[in-house]
């Protein structure tokens, strides 16, 4: 058996990896063209990334989207593993059945109800906080008043908070799937030895559960950032005026005509994300190569012994 | 299989009366009329057992038997649905695990991944809060007796198979517990790693004076480690003694089958006095005479076992008035120092009988086919009633 490409397979290799990368690999190219119009070269330029870099409207969109991202798939981490473990761990309980299809409805939702669904939710309760608000100062509660105020301020016009927990009920879901996958995989006897050996059960999940499922915590939190960060419809429906988040500028502005400074966006989070992949394959490829070293090692400490 | 072997290891190292015939002897683990129910499912059934301090006892049994069940009840991860444990006089109910006097070696080990060898040694001291000195020293001791010092630092996965045991055995060790519950040791070990651990097992309990509990579903792993052996089926303890006393008077034909390999005969008791035992059967084709009596009512339907090592077999005739049938060889497997005869009696029923290859001389050899003279000793046989 040979393992020369045949002219056919590299044939498709090559319309394959062009129907993929073209357009990605034409972004690129004309983020670094020097004319304005976007479909005429003009010769090669990095005037987009100068202009690009004094746009406060997209560099403050960038800086707040990776806020809400941040924040967002933090609190959905928690919630998220948290469901996923009960999914797991407590296979019976009161409303397990509801509770598991409530998990998991907002992975089949279509995003523009669970947004408009959203926006009704925090238009009502800026209705009730309203309503609070004033009976309470009529009635001479001023101080109550103040602290609901407070409390619940963020409801009125909506904003940053509203954008976060919206984000966080439709990543949290995902989350949970990721978590509930690494859960059920997790031998049972780990945790029974822990308690076995004298630790209380909380005791057991922080020592011996959560290190031990740290891996799949961390790419959990990274698809829950990524979802957060690409998201435009959820946002759109559940922001406020102030908070005008990176996909919605993009989308935006691509609207209006195109933008050369899009293109040096988009060339620089390629670039990031790229290396992103590049970095993570070859701590892959050197955890695999460890393993395999490991291996060796006890094996060969077996023939010793 | 060596079946005589197996029943050499008989413990031989107290002379006084072993604590289970002892009258005086305290129980240090007392198991009372225990059960538990999954749903409809009955697990355990109604199990009452009484083990002493310094034991090694096996629960065996076919898998589903609930011997695992019960191990988990005495770890504190299920609880009975009824019944009473006690475990050095003090009631074990509502007693999470992490509060009970009982370690686990579990099965899969169940070692930490995340953690070194030393880590998941420590990990139990370091639970009740020992000073960092006490936990270093007994971690060492620990390592030193099952040999792993050399390995402190090394994560699970950098360990082989055999290592990992003996980590899982330090670690359930270390913090000296009343009662070790061992659930199939050796089941993750090949054959001739097994060997070598069993003894290593029981050279380690007999030196620490642990009492230990393995459940496990080999015959042969509960012959050579156990004191006593309670045998399970259904849920049900179906006899507990020494390995000695369920091979050679297994007392019902569950325990016969399960324990080694046995040829059984239906039959009738004809006549059952102090000094002897006289059954008629039509299975085995001849009257088989047994030389104690088993108190039973006469004409009651009875099985006789006869292990496969305690029949001879030869080409001459035999003419005696019981113990004696003839039947035809039907086939040799030769195992190197013994041989297995598969013998088909004259009435049709066919029988295993092992014998010993004690001579190289061709003459004296049974072949296929062969006429052959089935007999036994009046000693060899168990009569059963159930």
């Amino acid at each position: 058996m040979t393992h020369r490409l045949s002219w056919f397979i590299i044939f498709w290799l090559v319309v394959v990896f062009a129907f993929l990368y073209t357009p990605i690999i034409s972004v690129v190219i004309y983020s670094f063209n020097a004319s304005k119009l976007v479909t005429v070269w003009a010769g090669w330029s990095f005037k987009w990334y100068g202009e690009l870099a004094k746009d406060r409207q997209i560099i403050d969109a960038a800086l707040l989207s990776l806020q809400v991202a941040a924040i967002s798939s933090t609190l959905a981490t928690i919630l998220g593993t948290i469901a996923g473990y009960v999914l797991v761990r407590f296979p019976k309980f009161l409303g397990r059945t509801a509770f598991s299809g409530m998990v998991n409805a907002p992975l089949v939702m279509p995003e523009v109800i669970t947004g408009l669904s959203m926006l009704l939710l925090f238009i009502t309760m800026e209705n009730i906080f309203k309503w609070a608000v004033a009976g309470l100062a009529d009635s001479g509660m001023g101080a109550t008043s103040e602290v609901v105020r407070v409390l619940f301020g963020w409801v009125e016009g909506r904003g940053f908070i509203t954008v976060v927990i919206a984000h966080v009920t439709f990543t949290m879901s995902y989350i949970a799937v990721v978590m509930r996958s690494r859960f059920l995989v997790l031998d049972l006897s780990l945790e029974e030895a822990a308690q076995d050996l004298g630790a209380k059960p909380l005791k057991v999940f922080f020592v011996i559960t959560l290190p031990i499922v740290l891996p799949a915590i961390i790419s959990g939190w990274l698809l829950g950032f990524t979802i957060s960060l690409d998201d435009l419809v959820i946002t759109a429906f559940t922001n406020g005026p102030g908070t005008t988040t990176l996909p919605q500028v993009v989308f935006s502005k691509v609207r209006l005509g195109l933008d050369p400074k899009i293109n040096a966006l988009a060339t620089i989070i390629i670039a990031i994300v790229s290396i992103g992949v590049i970095i993570a394959t070859i701590q892959m490829r050197r955890a695999e190569k460890q393993r395999q070293r490991d291996e060796q090692m006890a094996i060969r400490a077996l023939a010793k012994a | 299989m060596a079946a005589v072997e197996r029943t050499s290891q008989a413990p031989s190292k107290q002379t006084e009366l072993p604590s289970w015939k002892d009258p005086k002897a305290e129980p240090y683990i007392r198991i009372e009329n225990v059960t538990k129910k999954f749903g409809d499912f009955v697990a355990v059934n109604n199990v009452s057992l009484s083990i002493y301090r310094g034991e090694l006892f096996s629960l065996l049994g076919g898998s589903g038997c609930g011997k695992t069940t019960l191990l988990r009840m005495l770890a504190g991860f299920e609880n009975p649905t009824s019944g009473k444990i006690y475990i050095d006089g003090v009631d074990m109910a509502g007693i999470p695990p992490y509060d009970r006097p009982t370690n686990m070696m579990f099965q899969s080990y169940a070692l930490f991944p995340h953690m070194t060898v030393e880590q998941n040694v420590a990990f139990g001291l370091k639970q009740d809060k020992f000073p960092d000195s006490e936990v270093k020293q007994r971690v060492a001791q620990m390592l030193d007796l099952v040999q792993l010092t050399p390995f402190a630092k090394r994560k699970p996965h950098q360990l082989s198979g055999g290592q990992r045991q003996r980590v899982a055995l330090a670690r359930s060790l270390v913090k000296q517990p009343k009662l070790l519950l061992l659930d199939e040791p050796l089941g993750a070990l090949d054959k001739k790693l097994r060997e070598a651990t069993q003894f290593e097992l029981m050279n380690i309990q007999d030196r620490l004076g642990i009492t230990f509990i393995v459940v496990t579903h080999d015959q042969e792993e509960a012959m050579t480690l156990s004191t006593r052996i309670g045998v399970m089926n259904a849920g049900q303890i179906v006899q507990i003694g020494t390995p000695q006393e369920i091979y050679e008077y297994p007392q019902n034909k569950f325990v016969a089958d399960f324990i080694g390999s046995v040829n059984l005969f239906e039959g009738q008791i004809v006549e059952d006095e102090a000094d002897h035992v006289l059954i008629k059967s039509a299975e085995a084709g001849c009257d088989i005479y047994i030389d104690h009596g088993i108190s039973s009512a006469p004409g009651a339907k009875a099985w006789v076992a006869i292990r496969p090592e305690k029949i001879q077999l030869t080409k001459q005739e035999v003419n005696a008035p019981h113990n004696c049938v003839r039947g035809t060889v039907k086939g040799i497997a030769y195992m190197g120092n013994l041989s297995i005869y598969l013998v088909q009696l004259d009435n049709g029923k066919q029988i295993k009988v092992t014998m010993q290859n004690q001579m190289r001389a061709a003459e004296l050899m049974i072949d296929w086919d062969d006429r052959v003279s089935v007999t036994w000793h009046p000693n060899s046989p168990v009569a059963l009633l159930s």
